[in-house]
């Protein structure tokens, strides 16, 4: 054999490989107790959880403990916890939450989750909206379709222009382009007489002409002057803010192709205390009325 | 302990090791798979599940295409803050038409299961052509080509006879209309009652807001579906789960 091995008086396991052997030490005692007290554990385990498939179900446990249930019990004790705020929210005139500084505190912060869970994606999460692409900003104090705290809960609760809520806010600007309702020379005026308005370099001559345009055609939802209407839903085009751009180029491409944003409706999706909230948490962002 | 002893007779027998090794695996395997062919409370039964429309499996095979499920998952898990994130938790048979189904197993990008319905097409559009221009801080690769490939349906007919292959219920009505089913879903002009009384509940309308049909109406048409067919309110929870 080759050189001397202190333990060589230790048994082998009596295997030998081209003349390698292997002592036969016991296994660490603190490794042995560990893989003892797993056996065990899943012994206990199989006893209190679900674990053995039978022939039509799988054994339950003792515990009778199911994910789902778990679930819901968890979501049911957050909802009991907070039910009393919801009562209050639900039971309080929406006008009257910002009274009561504890229960509109609590409005603004369910409110903002909310907001951040299911608004944030197209209002941006600030709630800036998206300037140029229809998400309209919630910041501001000009608003389409009412900003006043019922405004805010009736476009929350059934959303604009959706085919799932009959109650949904509905309104469609004509493509006058498109369809051919306005001839292009029309569309030069009044696209001159919307940049004229809005206060931005214009053609004085064509502007001039395009305000007839305007009046016979647009008035109707966008205002003799050009203020906007929330009962149909038509902005403002006598300021700077704009939903699908204000260049020349934006104001021409709106009139002949004309937009119109979808929301969907969030009545299946929230609860009642939580569309209050979101409005309330709305509301106060700068622009409530 | 003689028992032991024999053991030696495996471990210096290379192919009964195998064999025996291979044994022990499968009864292993077998115990695991097995129960969830047969066991009740596995599959739970619910109402309104269909199989995709042509169009929305011309969507679904895009999204599988391109690898969403890569970064997003499909399937809401019995947490509490997944379901007020996201919704109503996810169940087995809102998968029963998938092949593969897309659960995913990595969540760089949101849940899609609840995705049906939550944003409108212009989102959707918007969001393809240029994730940051509404969500700023999204690492989403952009997608904005897919409104400028056509798609004709050439394929669909096979495609769904594949699925019909792998267990999909489509009848040879489903699979004879694929092609008209197909153009019609994104016409807003068609004739919808026979798409529709196949496919309930299926969206009509153009999706990506272009004259022509193209591979981001299909992908909007699925994702719009996705999460929306079954009825919550008709679903009991079985007690073993």
């Amino acid at each position: 054999m080759a050189a001397p091995n202190k333990k060589h008086d230790k048994p082998t396991t009596g295997h030998s490989w081209d003349g390698i052997e292997e002592f036969d030490n016991p296994l660490p005692r603190w490794w042995l107790w560990i893989f003892y007290a797993c056996i065990i554990w899943s012994g206990i385990y199989m006893i209190f959880y679900p674990a053995w498939p039978l022939v039509h179900s799988a054994t339950t446990g003792i515990l009778g403990y199911s994910s789902r249930g778990d679930v819901e019990a968890e979501i049911t004790a957050a909802d009991q916890a907070n039910q009393v705020w919801y009562d209050r929210l639900t039971s309080t005139d929406l006008n009257a939450i910002a009274d009561d500084a504890e229960l509109q505190r609590f409005a603004v912060n369910a409110g903002a989750a909310v907001f951040r869970a299911q608004c944030s994606q197209c209002h941006g999460a600030g709630a800036a909206g998206v300037v140029g692409a229809g998400f309209p900003n919630l910041l501001d104090d000009e608003w389409m379709w009412g900003g006043t705290l019922d405004d805010i809960v009736t476009t929350v609760t059934y959303g604009i222009r959706n085919d799932e809520f009959p109650d949904a806010r509905w309104s469609e600007m004509p493509s006058f382009g498109r369809d051919e309702l306005l001839t292009p020379e029309e569309i030069d005026q009044v696209v001159n007489h919307v940049l004229n308005i809005s206060g931005q370099p214009h053609d004085a001559t064509l502007a001039a002409a395009g305000a007839e345009v305007f009046d016979y055609n647009c008035s109707s939802c966008h205002g003799i002057d050009g203020e906007g209407d929330i009962y149909s839903g038509a902005p403002a085009l006598n300021n700077a803010i704009w939903l699908y751009g204000g260049t020349e180029a934006d104001i021409r491409a709106t009139v002949n192709n004309a937009h119109f944003g979808i929301m969907p409706g969030f009545t299946n999706r929230l609860s009642e205390a939580q569309v209050r909230a979101v409005a309330v948490y709305v509301h106060q962002l700068g622009g409530g009325q | 302990m003689a028992i032991l002893d024999h053991h030696k007779k495996i471990e210096t027998h290379a192919t009964l090791l195998l064999v025996l090794s291979f044994l022990v695996v499968t009864i292993g395997g077998l115990v695991q798979i097995v129960p969830l062919f047969y066991l009740e409370n596995t599959i739970e039964e619910v109402e309104g599940m269909r199989p995709y429309s042509p169009l929305e499996l011309a969507g679904r095979e895009i999204y599988v295409r391109e690898g969403c499920y890569v970064c997003h998952s499909q399937m809401v898990r019995p947490m509490r803050d997944e379901v007020e994130r996201y919704g109503p938790y996810s169940l087995a048979a809102e998968s029963m038409y998938d092949h593969p189904f897309q659960w995913g197993s990595k969540r760089t990008g949101p849940d899609l299961a609840r995705l049906g319905g939550r944003y409108s097409d212009e989102w959707h559009v918007a969001h393809m052509t240029n994730p940051r221009d509404v969500v700023p801080e999204s690492v989403m690769p952009t997608y904005g080509y897919l409104l400028h490939r056509p798609i004709d349906g050439r394929y669909i007919t096979d495609l769904m006879s594949t699925y019909r292959l792998l267990g999909v219920p489509y009848t040879d009505d489903m699979i004879a209309a694929a092609h008209d089913d197909f153009t019609a879903q994104a016409d807003p002009e068609a004739d919808h009652a026979a798409l529709l009384e196949r496919y309930h509940d299926a969206q009509t309308r153009n999706f990506d807001g272009q004259p022509e049909l193209t591979e981001m109406d299909a992908l909007i048409s699925y994702m719009q579906m996705i999460g929306t067919l079954v009825d919550r309110s008709t679903f009991v929870r079985d007690a073993s789960r």
